[in-house]
């Protein structure tokens, strides 16, 4: 029942990688990890995503743009969204990590160090312009849900963070 | 159609969308660009776990019935949310207190509904609850730092508690669909949340060097329609679009 695998055809995967997350453009869906399942079935292919949070307003646009990718490279669609396993950060690849840091997005810590850096503990977040940790919260909610604000007291640089969702 | 289950779904998802609303008129009005843009974000957190809700109610109504009729289309007395989330935004302090006297309950409620028997409930709680960690961790760090602050922050402060403070006990009303989807192993039995949700708030206002209202006097109605003012003047808010364009698409 709470399986965290994926089930995905392999034919598929190269078609989902071009799709990317329109909050985040160098971010694909499969990196981000949303796609749970894609199997093709009578030459339709059912696809399952699953939100990183409830109200995210990209996942209609993601839904979207899986089918035009797909309708692209032959195939119909019908997508699905699911809520159970719930999106955890952990499913974000180490690819996916490196696209965001490289975005100037502040790649997720673990639990424990997300709650010291969001209460302002600790210094641990790397700032994704000098790479000091002598960063600080400025804003637990940044510029989308799934972000926090910090700024880097070394080269000033203000960026988001991507919260830890466990 | 499972009419009690349908109510209870209403009875849950009414209090966040209600709420959302309330918090989404703060969008470009919060205080601070920081507060504004969380107190939007906790709103947006809030309308997804409706959506998920009222997607789940439609189903069971089972007929033309959509998510979006249910939010929008309602009269008054058909949302059965409770009276705290439908209180104005005065100032700030309200804000907070609104918030973190909901989101302490909010936070309970949803790791016993996570063991609901119902899988689309249960998955609901599970994502929920993700957020509304941090919902409570935000409201909670206001609560402490506008409490413990300034003379005039912490008069503002308490003086919202205290006014809020006789919407609380609401929460803790089990409503005729709350009794049968308790006896299902479907709902949670909020009169058992009761004691470690004040537990929770009494020890959050002392450390915020605020004091515990020691008022008896409830007020009730929400979960049975019965609102105060505030309501409808939201609602007429919420519902502009739907009322004045009946079918409108956005």
């Amino acid at each position: 029942m709470t399986t965290t695998e994926q089930n995905i055809d392999e034919i598929l995967i190269p078609i989902l990688e071009k799709v990317s997350d329109p909050e985040i453009p160098v971010l694909s869906i499969m990196d981000m990890g949303v796609v749970r399942s894609a199997v093709i079935e009578n030459n339709i292919v059912k696809v399952e995503i699953t939100p990183t949070y409830s109200g995210c307003p990209a996942m209609d646009v993601i839904g979207d743009d899986i089918k035009a990718a797909l309708k692209i490279a032959g195939y119909d669609s019908e997508i699905e969204l699911i809520l159970a396993p719930a999106w955890t950060t952990d499913w974000i690849t180490p690819r996916g990590r490196k696209a965001l840091e490289d975005y100037g997005i502040a790649a997720p810590l673990n639990a424990e160090a997300d709650k010291d850096v969001l209460l302002n503990r600790k210094r641990l977040v790397k700032c994704t312009n000098c790479g000091s940790t002598n960063t600080r919260l400025i804003s637990q909610f940044g510029s989308t849900a799934c972000k926090a604000q910090f700024q880097c007291d070394d080269c000033q640089e203000p960026f988001d963070y991507f919260k830890c969702l466990k | 159609m499972n009419q009690n289950l349908y109510n209870y779904i209403l009875g849950i998802a009414d209090n966040s969308l209600i709420l959302g609303q309330r918090l989404g008129e703060l969008t470009g009005h919060g205080p601070s660009l920081e507060t504004d843009i969380a107190c939007t974000n906790i709103s947006l957190d809030l309308f997804g776990q409706v959506r998920s809700y009222y997607q789940y109610a439609a189903k069971i109504a089972g007929d033309k019935r959509t998510e979006d009729d249910i939010a929008m289309l309602r009269k008054e007395r058909e949302y059965v949310n409770v009276l705290l989330v439908e209180q104005p935004n005065t100032n700030f302090a309200y804000t907070i207190a609104r918030q973190f006297l909901f989101d302490v309950y909010h936070f309970l409620f949803l790791t016993q509904l996570e063991k609901s028997k119902d899988l689309t409930l249960s998955a609901i709680a599970t994502k929920s609850i993700k957020e509304v960690s941090y919902h409570q961790r935000f409201s909670t760090d206001w609560l402490k730092r506008l409490g413990d602050g300034t003379e005039e922050s912490k008069a503002k402060m308490q003086e919202a508690i205290n006014d809020l403070w006789t919407y609380t006990d609401e929460l803790f009303h089990q409503t005729k669909a709350d009794k049968a989807m308790v006896a299902e192993g479907i709902g949670v039995d909020v009169t058992a949340l009761k004691e470690a949700y004040y537990e929770k708030v009494d020890a959050v206002l002392s450390e915020a060097t605020l004091e515990t209202p020691e008022s008896k006097w409830f007020q009730k109605g929400g979960k049975q329609g019965i609102h105060t003012e505030h309501l409808g003047y939201l609602l007429s808010d919420l519902q502009y679009m739907q009322r004045t364009y009946p079918n409108m698409e956005w």
